[in-house]
């Protein structure tokens, strides 16, 4: 694999090898290997501070990792900001907190990162932002700002605001956690489509639901490793380790 | 996913707590005991101040008078304003020539009134600005058109006051920005060149810098090289505030959440798109009601430039009072000019609380 070349289609869209990362001497992640194949839906659990969060993170530079490799549709990250920057531009992240620009409004919030970063004219970037608006429900709200939107609104305008980017990969970071019970649903009926389109997507979440639903793969994290990854039915049918015994047992 | 309808029911009145003045009245004023001692007492306090001031004031003062009219009278003598106006507000400046200073300031108001709206920010409005200070420059120094040379030393009064305070203002502002970001730098020269020059800064008043740039920044200059005096004292005052703007201007960037870097990096905006669109549109605005602050007192502080023996409008209005036909009536002079900076200070910060509320996005 070259750094900067192509992938093959066939490739991994992500592959992960022996990587390890420390918090000062916390060794949060411990020899992670992954492959996620492109259209591959996984769903991360573990116990809180598994390093769940940190693992994703790590795929869009959010987090740097010390050793091993983790390359993103044949880019390697290093220190090499191009290169980051590319893997960014690539990789969708929808966070816990939404984490909108409060000062932009709904429709701002879509555009920005197509007008600055693809450099898409304007006019085209808003028919765009609509056009995905408009998938997660929300269209009549373009001229607003995100501090007059519920939650759930929010959540739902942070994914449309990553689609806008047209990216090969979607990461969320427990994006139901944040919401009251009757937001969750709308916002996990709007990545279940987009699972059927055929999304490649890491989603960390304790929505069991949603996994055995969607997830082509679940895995399971704890002190910062992978301890066992399987299709759903498997994995919650008939887990292999004491550990996700243990953890199951406590979510269900 | 749609707004839920409006439930379909009698919508109530918001109560009213007060009925009319009295109602208002007793709510506000006499609700307490204790209160109502307080409100009796300033009415108390007010009624033995009003009548005196208003007479010293308005009835028993002249208005547009000599000076020796003015002995005669218990009142004030506001006629000292209207016969050295010339002199307290254009100073030096070579007699029949005070049109351009007083054209170059109205200039300058007017295009600062017709900037406060927002929706005429636009490139065409900063080429207007550029063309017009060119302007203002030409009529100050003159030298073309027909304009007699006026060397920087003759211009005083308020103009030099707003000369100074304006570019005071408007340059130190992104240099503070500046030092800001330099401060919070992951670079470790530019970090530590940042916090030595505010920390040095703000270590000295701001009367040590004006000495320091008029008597011993010539002395390192090579022979024969000057600095204008007056662009030496503005240098001094644009570093001196730019110090304090960038430490109030850290404050909102460290109120800034992490979760906006992130999400900014997380759509791949570089450093400097992330900067200008995301952290600073929002960190400025947090801190707009302390960055005033210091610009009121920038503004007010140019008066300081007395020290170094440039004529502010202070100062042409103390050299009017020594005159000895005039010199018993500082008081009413002093009051003018305090509604002066009054005025200005006062349209500054209402403005500041407009943009605040327009700025607001309810977060
Ligand atoms: N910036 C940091 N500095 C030091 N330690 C950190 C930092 N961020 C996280 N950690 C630690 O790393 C461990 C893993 O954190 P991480 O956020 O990845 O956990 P998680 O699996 O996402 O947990 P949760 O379910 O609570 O979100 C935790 O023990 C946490 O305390
Ligand atoms: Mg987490």
């Amino acid at each position: 694999m070259t750094q900067n070349g192509r992938a093959k289609s066939t490739d991994p869209i992500i592959q992960i090898r022996e990587m390890h990362k420390w918090y000062g001497d916390f060794h949060v992640l411990s020899n992670i290997n992954l492959e996620v194949e492109k259209g591959e839906r996984i769903v991360i659990c573990g116990p809180s501070g598994s390093g769940k969060s940190t693992l994703i993170r790590c795929i869009n530079r959010l987090e740097e990792h010390q050793r091993g490799q983790i390359i993103v549709n044949g880019v390697e990250l290093t220190n090499d900001i191009k290169n980051i920057e590319k893997v960014r531009a690539e990789v969708g992240m929808v966070f816990q907190h939404f984490n909108l620009f409060p000062h932009l409004t709904i429709l701002e919030n879509l555009t920005l990162g197509p007008i600055w970063v693809l450099k898409t004219p304007k006019k085209e970037a808003e028919a765009i932002a609509m056009k995905y608006l408009e998938k997660v429900h929300i269209a009549e709200q373009a001229k607003k700002y995100p501090g007059q939107l519920s939650g759930g609104q929010q959540q739902r305008v942070a994914i449309a605001r990553s689609l806008c980017m047209h990216p090969e990969v979607m990461l969320f970071d427990e994006p139901t956690s944040a919401l009251d019970p009757e937001m969750i649903k709308e916002v996990l009926d709007v990545m279940i489509d987009l699972a059927e389109e055929g999304m490649t997507m890491l989603v960390v979440t304790h929505e069991m639901g949603f996994a055995e639903k969607v997830a082509d793969r679940v895995m399971f994290m704890d002190f910062g490793e992978i301890v066992e990854q399987n299709s759903p039915g498997q994995f919650f049918a008939n887990p292999q380790h004491e550990r996700t015994k243990l953890f199951l047992s406590q979510i269900l | 996913m749609n707004q839920p309808a409006p439930a379909r029911r009698v919508q109530l009145k918001p109560p009213v707590t007060n009925v009319g003045v009295l109602g208002w009245l007793r709510s506000n004023l006499f609700n307490t005991w204790y209160n109502s001692i307080l409100t009796v007492l300033a009415l108390a306090l007010l009624a033995w101040l009003i009548p005196p001031l208003v007479r010293w004031a308005f009835i028993d003062s002249l208005w547009n008078s000599t000076s020796e009219a003015c002995r005669d009278i218990d009142g004030a003598c506001w006629s000292v304003i209207p016969n050295n106006i010339k002199f307290i507000f254009f100073g030096f400046f070579p007699q029949g020539q005070e049109w351009r200073p007083a054209l170059a300031m109205v200039m300058l108001l007017a295009l600062v009134f017709y900037s406060k709206e927002r929706s005429r920010w636009k490139k065409s409005l900063g080429w207007v600005w550029l063309a017009s200070l060119v302007i203002m420059g030409i009529l100050m120094y003159g030298g073309i058109l027909g304009m007699p040379v006026v060397e920087t030393s003759q211009w005083s009064g308020l103009p030099l006051t707003m000369m100074l305070s304006f570019f005071g203002m408007v340059a130190a502002y992104p240099l503070g920005v500046l030092l800001a970001l330099g401060r919070r730098s992951k670079m470790p020269a530019i970090k530590s060149l940042c916090v030595v020059y505010i920390e040095m800064i703000r270590g000295v008043p701001l009367i040590s810098l004006l000495f320091m740039s008029s008597i011993m920044f010539p002395l390192f200059l090579p022979e024969g090289v000057t600095i204008d005096k007056v662009l030496r004292a503005q240098i001094a005052i644009i570093l001196f505030t730019a110090a304090y703007i960038a430490e109030v201007v850290r404050g909102g960037l460290q109120a800034m959440p992490r979760g906006q870097y992130e999400a900014a990096d997380s759509i791949g905006l570089n450093y400097n798109q992330t900067m200008r669109l995301i952290i600073l549109p929002q960190a400025l605005k947090i801190v707009i009601p302390p960055t005033v602050g210091i610009l009121l007192s920038a503004f007010k502080d140019t008066s300081l430039v007395v020290i170094i023996a440039l004529y502010d409008v202070l100062k042409t209005t103390k050299v009017a009072l020594s005159n000895p036909k005039w010199t018993g009536y500082s008081t009413e002079a002093y009051i003018f000019l305090a509604v002066l900076y009054f005025i200005f200070c006062y349209a500054m910060s209402s403005y500041s609380r407009r943009l605040e509320k327009e700025l607001n996005t309810g977060h």
